[in-house]
């Protein structure tokens, strides 16, 4: 086996592009188990963990440009506050050793549906930034993942980085599993406000072959809000509208019986959880419609 | 390959070192180091935990290249000579070792808590520990271990600064 350990990301595109079958490592946390337990050989290791520059998050034009390399430890401490909804879904991640290691572009590339970076990025429309030494593509995150464990790289890319629209308005991000720590979810469910374009946007994990938007809904609720004036004048939601936003949500999802659940839980639960979420950010957004999203008592 | 690195403050290498083995393997294995324990392999149990370049990760998800040039501190690293830790004994007092096996991970893991956090609550004390399995304890005693250690480091602090202020 190989070791490549570029220290410039130029270095790696480079590697990656005469070696399209390197597997690339970041925090190990999904690569390392399997190459433990033998489940993968790759033939040669592409470390990116001595690029600094993948490791760090900039602004620009209003926009985050968060490394694929930061961990998601730095991220809740460095971006917390900006990103609230993405920041609740990293604190679920694994333990704090998961977090210390565990990166966004290798969440990403596992493109695992119960990835739990993945759904608060759908809600927030955030772009997921890949690269080759034949330059850079920006996709929107739904487009990236094609199926289960599949997404959109070509061998010799990479991802760089995700770009993210801080927040402005409340997120929530709901996670369901048998503890609070080191849990793959059974499913998980994600809702952010965007005011300053009256929509609503959701993401759905563990719930369908790849994590996903429930469109309908979405569109449902930034309807009814914009034409009730809800968002200039906000009022506690009437139930048919909560309940109608959790059926539409549970309606996009199409999940699985696997080890651990039922498909007839999981459309379930996400009903429940798009119901409670809703109500969350909701309030938040009465009693601080300007808010950035940053919870009260964090 | 051959790896160089920093391991409790002084400078290893380890010959024929495969590049898919884990840096818990390089420790226990081609260092004599057997500390750091080996038991599931995939980042659920943390009685591996090390620390690299001062933060808490587990040994065997890190890959054996990705160490190269790093520091790596053990929980033989928290020993001070040839006796026990502060954080080591407070286990010790606190009847918190049964069979031992998730002790090395757990005290590295506390280690970094009482170093970050002065006071930390008992919420606190459980999310940091979330990622370090025991099956003997009932972690009760291990809870009683953090919170003594936690306030031997505080008043260790405070009669250091106490000095300084004199
Ligand atoms: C004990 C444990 C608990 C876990 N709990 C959770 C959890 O609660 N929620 C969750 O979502 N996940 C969880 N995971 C899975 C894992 O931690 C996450 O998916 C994490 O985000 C992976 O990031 P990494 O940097 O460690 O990826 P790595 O293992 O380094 O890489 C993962 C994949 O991404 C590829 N890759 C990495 N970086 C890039 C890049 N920049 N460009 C292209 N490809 C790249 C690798 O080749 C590999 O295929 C857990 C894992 C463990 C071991
Ligand atoms: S052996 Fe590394 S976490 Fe269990
Ligand atoms: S003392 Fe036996 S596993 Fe913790």
């Amino acid at each position: 086996m190989d070791f490549l350990r570029p220290t410039s990301w130029r270095d790696a595109l480079e590697a990656k592009a005469h070696h399209p079958d390197a597997t690339p490592i970041a925090g190990g946390t999904d690569v390392m188990v399997e190459i433990n337990f033998d489940h993968r050989r790759p033939t040669s290791l592409l470390d990116l963990t001595g690029i600094d520059e993948l490791a760090s998050w900039s602004e620009h034009g209003g926009k985050l440009r968060i490394g694929a390399g930061l961990p998601y430890t730095r991220l809740i401490d460095e971006l917390g506050d900006r990103l609230p909804g993405l920041a609740i879904a990293a604190r679920t991640v694994g333990s704090p050793q998961i977090r210390n290691r565990g990166t966004l572009g290798g969440n990403l590339a596992s493109a695992s549906p119960a990835g739990d970076g993945h759904p608060p990025l759908l809600a927030s429309g955030a772009e997921v930034e890949v690269e080759s030494v034949r330059g850079t593509r920006l996709l929107p995150v739904e487009e990236f993942f094609t199926g289960v464990k599949r997404h959109a790289l070509a061998s010799d890319e990479l991802i760089s980085a995700v770009h993210i629209a801080p927040a402005t308005g409340a997120q929530q991000f709901s996670k369901i599993g048998t503890r609070n720590a080191m849990v793959i979810a059974v499913c998980t469910f994600a809702i952010a406000l965007h005011p300053e374009r009256q929509r609503v946007g959701t993401g759905l994990g563990s719930a369908a072959p790849t994590p996903l938007r429930a469109i309908e809904a979405e569109e449902f609720l930034s309807g009814e809000l914009a034409d009730s004036g809800q968002w200039d004048s906000p009022r506690p939601l009437d139930d048919s509208v909560v309940r109608q936003f959790g059926d539409l949500v549970a309606r996009a999802a199409s999940p699985i019986d696997d080890v651990r659940s039922t498909a007839d839980y999981r459309t379930h639960a996400l009903g429940v959880m798009a119901r409670r979420t809703l109500g969350w950010v909701w309030d938040e957004y009465r009693n601080h419609p300007s808010s950035t999203g940053r919870p009260e008592c964090a | 390959m051959r790896l160089s690195f920093t391991v409790n403050g002084r400078q290893c290498e380890a010959d024929d070192v495969w590049e898919g083995e884990s840096l818990l393997y390089v420790l226990r294995e081609r260092l004599g180091l057997p500390g750091s324990k080996n038991a599931c392999e995939q980042g659920e149990c943390g009685s591996c935990t090390v620390y690299l370049d001062g933060v808490p990760a587990c040994a065997c998800l890190v890959a054996a290249g990705q160490a190269a040039g790093r520091e790596v501190g053990t929980v033989e690293g928290l020993a001070e000579g040839d006796g026990l830790g502060a954080v080591q004994e407070s286990f010790v007092e606190a009847g918190a070792v049964q069979c031992g096996f998730c002790t090395p991970g757990l005290l590295v893991a506390t280690d970094d808590l009482v170093n970050r956090v002065p006071h930390p609550s008992d919420a606190e004390i459980r999310e940091s520990l979330a990622g370090n399995l025991c099956r003997c304890t009932g972690y009760e005693k291990i809870m009683d271990a953090v919170r003594l250690a936690a306030d031997r480091r505080a008043s260790s602090e405070a009669s250091r600064s106490g000095k300084t202020d004199a």
